[in-house]
């Protein structure tokens, strides 16, 4: 039994060695003089500062993050609203197609999703640049925002809300005191990977970006494109960092939501 | 009648993006598949796509790749996600697998250049046990390895979460009536766990059609998969109508994907 134990370890080890191997590479080269991934030639933090300098890359970065906020931002808007919306529909034909709309655009192959948006912009006659893609990252989050807002509403259920009805409140009471402080941590949680899926997507903005505007996926893509260059290393440490943070707040608020959710079971179970 | 006009208010924002960014974008990749370059309506783009052996045979090489991705990230996803629902604080090491999926997609392919070039660690790991350094960038076998690489946190997921659904005393009960380790995985097991692969190969199958930064920058172009045949015909050769019959073809593909692998919609609230 201990063997197995033994062997099991060792395959689980391996595979998180595999996961983290290339990253952990990037990393350690990033502090390499010399410019190549090949041989470490001792320890430097050259690369970060010629980073620091690289005023180009770093508008790029701030470019990133204003599109990755304003476009979750905007999207766990339409999309609580949308969440809202279904949730009201009585007719589960109507509800179940709008879900299968809304989706589409989580299934879509990323290439799709970035032609059809350019079609569709270039049918319109918006130049391309922040604009579309703002408005793609804006879309494609959507319906990520109304999965994670759905199931928090029909856990709220209906009685909460007719008893606030029936002693008066009205409908923004309603909204504003019950619906919505219930539904907070889906629409964090929706806001969240809205966030990430903006700052992940390349394919899409690579699409319907033009010649004056770019995001950092579409900044390494070309410069991966012409070779390495251990500035990029520099800035996958720094990024890596940051998703940390991002992974250990993420599920720090997972946590907060599930023991709240064991309090509420635990109180419940005291009343009965 | 009062929720009635809320229930419109809702819907106006939500309900414009289902329009203007579900609906128009399929409607016009579909319509411009039947336009050739003069912008004429035509069918000459699908007899050519059927009539000339190239597009069918990289249609067909393109699902066999993202075939040999899928059951690669499968065999290795499978194991990883049953030990690691044995694990203590299971949740935890979870989190350390989807962590590598916040890194973004096009730095992880790039630490790949670094590995794979011809004086990188790969090679330098091969000449150590004497085997000697081998082109190992620009190959099919470094694609298939970078995207199945990439795809296996999306696999582990669904996985894993099938498997904390199952409910211990079943396989209790098999071992009990006298059930082999073998059979009570090939009868109790894989079927309960089921649904979370059949979420697994759509959430990797589909995407693996359309890699195509990664066929760029890792394959060298030597796989062409249905999603670098789209993105060349938009963004290099121009030839929309073409590519919009490619990303018609693509998205029969994925519709038919989704009839197989069942009602299982949702990607497991991962981050792509």
């Amino acid at each position: 039994m201990t063997h197995r134990f033994k062997l099991s370890n060792l395959y689980l080890f391996l595979v998180f060695a595999v996961l983290y191997a290339p990253i952990l590479f990037l990393i350690v080269f990033s502090f390499s003089q010399g410019d190549s991934m090949s041989h470490f030639h001792g320890f430097t933090f050259s690369h970060y500062l010629a980073l620091l300098n690289d005023t180009r890359l770093i508008i790029i970065v701030l470019q990133t993050l204003l599109i990755a906020l304003l476009s979750s931002l905007i999207a766990t808007i339409i999309g609580t609203l949308g969440a809202l919306g279904i949730n009201q529909t009585s007719r589960p034909i109507t509800r179940n197609s709008i879900l299968s709309l809304n989706n589409i655009l989580i299934v879509s192959p990323d290439v799709i999703i970035g032609a059809s948006f350019l079609i569709f912009f270039t049918a319109l006659k918006i130049p391309l640049g922040f604009t579309t893609v703002l408005l793609s990252h804006i879309a494609f989050s959507i319906p990520i925002v109304v999965l994670m807002v759905l199931p928090k509403l029909r856990e709220l259920g209906t009685s909460m809300v007719s008893a606030a009805s029936d002693l008066g409140a009205s409908n923004g009471q309603i909204l504003s005191k019950i619906i919505l402080p219930y539904i907070t941590p889906g629409i964090l949680s929706g806001f969240f990977m809205a966030l990430t899926y903006s700052l992940d997507d390349f394919a899409v903005t690579f699409f319907v970006t033009g010649n004056g505007f770019s995001t950092l996926s579409v900044e390494i893509y070309s410069r991966a494109r012409q070779g390495i260059s251990l500035e990029i290393n520099a800035l996958s440490g720094i990024l890596f960092l940051f998703a940390l943070v991002l992974v250990v707040g993420y599920y720090f608020l997972n946590q907060y939501q599930q023991n709240r959710r064991l309090k509420r079971a635990n109180r419940e179970e005291d009343i009965l | 009648m009062k929720s009635k006009t809320n229930n419109l208010f809702y819907f106006i924002p939500y309900g414009l993006w289902l329009l203007l960014f579900v609906m128009a974008p399929v409607a016009l990749i579909v319509y411009h598949s039947f336009l050739n370059l003069n912008q004429h309506f035509t069918l000459d783009n699908y007899i050519t796509y059927f009539k000339s052996g190239t597009y069918l045979m990289m249609t067909l090489n393109s699902l066999w790749y993202a075939l040999l991705i899928t059951v690669a990230t499968l065999l290795i996803s499978y194991p990883t996600a049953y030990l690691l629902s044995n694990l203590k604080h299971k949740q935890l090491w979870l989190l350390l697998i989807i962590l590598p999926t916040w890194i973004n997609l096009l730095l992880k392919a790039y630490a790949f250049i670094g590995i794979f070039s011809q004086s990188g660690v790969a090679n330098q790991f091969l000449t150590f046990i004497g085997i000697g350094p081998q082109q190992l960038l620009f190959t099919n076998f470094s694609f298939i390895f970078v995207a199945t690489y990439i795809q296996i946190p999306f696999m582990i997921l669904p996985i894993f979460n099938s498997i904390e659904d199952l409910n211990q005393s079943y396989i209790n009960a098999s071992h009990d009536l006298g059930a082999t380790s073998w059979q009570t995985f090939r009868k109790v097991i894989w079927p309960m766990t089921l649904p979370g692969v059949k979420a697994g190969v759509q959430s990797v199958f589909i995407p693996s059609l359309s890699l195509f930064m990664l066929t760029r920058l890792i394959g060298g172009n030597k796989v062409i998969t249905l999603g670098t045949a789209i993105e060349e015909h938009f963004l290099i050769t121009m030839n929309w109508g073409m590519g919009s019959t490619i990303g018609v073809v693509l998205i029969v593909a994925m519709v038919v994907i989704m009839i197989f692998t069942g009602e299982s919609k949702t990607r497991g609230g991962v981050p792509k």
